[in-house]
């Protein structure tokens, strides 16, 4: 790792939480004029952010802060070696460690509704996770480097001849941020089944420390989805925000629906698609990579 | 206003708790959260969970059994908290004042901030109610 790698790391790490956070408030600006209303503002993320880090700390016991310390942590370890052009392998399996570490807090809690959203939440990483780790098989394969510096150097959109594996990320994608149909762990919008799921003994700094990691995964999943055209760069910035952009649609037209649907919808139509794009790479696309 | 004060009124999260109302003031505060009157411009959020939640609105007068959840959900909430009685049962007992299983107003079992008068309460009252526990709020330190 070279020293302007390690800056642009430690830039990441610093500007990510404004970018995310303002991410969000356009998401949920947006979401509620598709609903017909106002919205709040778009730093309304930061208010809730700033209100949850000062309520009174109430653990029911310090597991659960160190999971939820655990979740930020890694997760910023993740987005921090995604910017210093590091193993995209490793990113994806450290982000499923940070990922399982939010279902570890919601299970060391004795409360049967932070069980349910925790098993949930483990069947969600159980989705995405094999159609993110195929896709960076399929990433190798046709750039030959699992480094991210290596993939900025690829000379030719990834898109163009990854599309079928552009299609399956953008149901993990779906599933990452939690958003309709693949809200299952918790609802997004606050909708009041199993009181919050996964997050229902979570609360105050806690909270916020998970509000903080998600707004990490966001910067995260979407600098992921912009490797696909990383040369020019603004064009990845684009269809990483087309890509947002549809994910918001997609939460306003269609409701929550069941783990086993979306075991089905990712294992098979997902996981279908990488493969068959892996296939079409070495016996299609083959001849025509320079 | 410091920040942490700021943002405790731009983002008040409520929990809705029912307890033994007639259901007419329940539909008024969900007709807040509808696109007519949409509290979330206000940052307001039904939340539906008492540990992530900063104002408890309660309907309906306080009874021999729900106030024992009453009281549970009230501790459950971290500080700082605020409690908004809606309705004119929550606030004196009302209509069922003289039943025999009716304590009162819901502040026979927990402290109210803000009463929301009116049978039901107009979902105007209830957002003002909502005003006056912020402006309440962004006086705790």
């Amino acid at each position: 790792m070279s020293l302007t790698e390690l800056l642009i790391g430690l830039a990441a790490l610093v500007l990510a939480p404004f970018v995310g956070g303002f991410l969000r408030g356009v998401d949920r600006r947006v979401t509620a004029r598709m609903q017909g209303r106002i919205g709040p503002p778009v730093r309304q993320p930061f208010y809730d952010f700033l209100k949850l880090w000062a309520k009174a700390l109430s653990l029911p016991n310090k597991a659960s802060l160190v999971w939820a310390w655990a979740y930020l942590l890694l997760t910023m370890v993740t987005v921090f070696m995604l910017f210093a052009g590091q193993d995209l392998l490793i990113i994806f399996f450290v982000l499923a460690f940070a990922a399982a570490c939010l279902a570890f807090g919601a299970y060391s809690v004795r409360s049967p509704y932070a069980h349910i959203g925790a098993h949930r939440e483990l069947l969600q990483i159980l989705s995405y996770e094999p159609i993110l780790l195929l896709t960076v098989v399929a990433i190798f394969l046709q750039t030959g480097t699992f480094m991210v510096s290596g993939v900025l150097e690829h000379g030719q959109p990834l898109l163009l001849t990854l599309p079928l594996a552009f299609v399956a990320v953008l149901v993990a994608l779906g599933i990452k941020l939690r958003k309709s149909p693949f809200d299952i762990s918790a609802s997004e919008h606050a909708h009041q089944e199993l009181v919050r799921g996964v997050y229902t003994e979570y609360s105050g700094r806690t909270l916020a420390l998970i509000e903080l990691a998600h707004w990490y995964q966001l910067v995260l999943i979407l600098a992921f989805v912009a490797l696909f055209w990383a040369q020019p760069l603004w064009a990845g910035v684009l269809l990483a925000l087309g890509a947002y952009f549809l994910e918001f649609v997609v939460d306003n037209v269609t409701a929550r629906l069941r783990w086993t649907w979306m075991l089905s919808i990712s294992w098979g139509k997902g996981v279908g698609l990488v493969l068959l794009n892996i296939v079409l790479i070495q016996f299609v696309f083959s001849s025509a990579r320079v | 206003m410091g920040l942490i004060s700021k943002a405790r009124v731009k983002s008040p999260w409520i929990v809705h708790y029912c307890c033994s109302s007639c259901n007419g003031c329940d539909i008024e505060i969900l007709a807040c959260l509808t696109p007519y009157y949409d509290v979330e411009r206000f940052g307001i959020l039904n939340i539906g969970n008492p540990k992530h939640a900063d104002l408890l609105v309660v309907t309906g007068p306080a009874n021999r059994r729900g106030s024992r959840v009453l009281k549970n959900l009230y501790e459950q909430m971290p500080d700082p908290k605020l409690v908004m009685a809606v309705g004119a049962c929550a606030a004196t007992g009302g209509v069922f004042h003289n039943c025999y299983n009716i304590l009162g107003g819901v502040d026979q079992a927990i402290p109210v901030d803000v009463y929301v008068p009116g049978c039901a309460a107009r979902p105007e009252a209830i957002i003002d109610g909502v005003v006056l526990a912020l402006d309440k709020l962004s006086k705790i330190k």
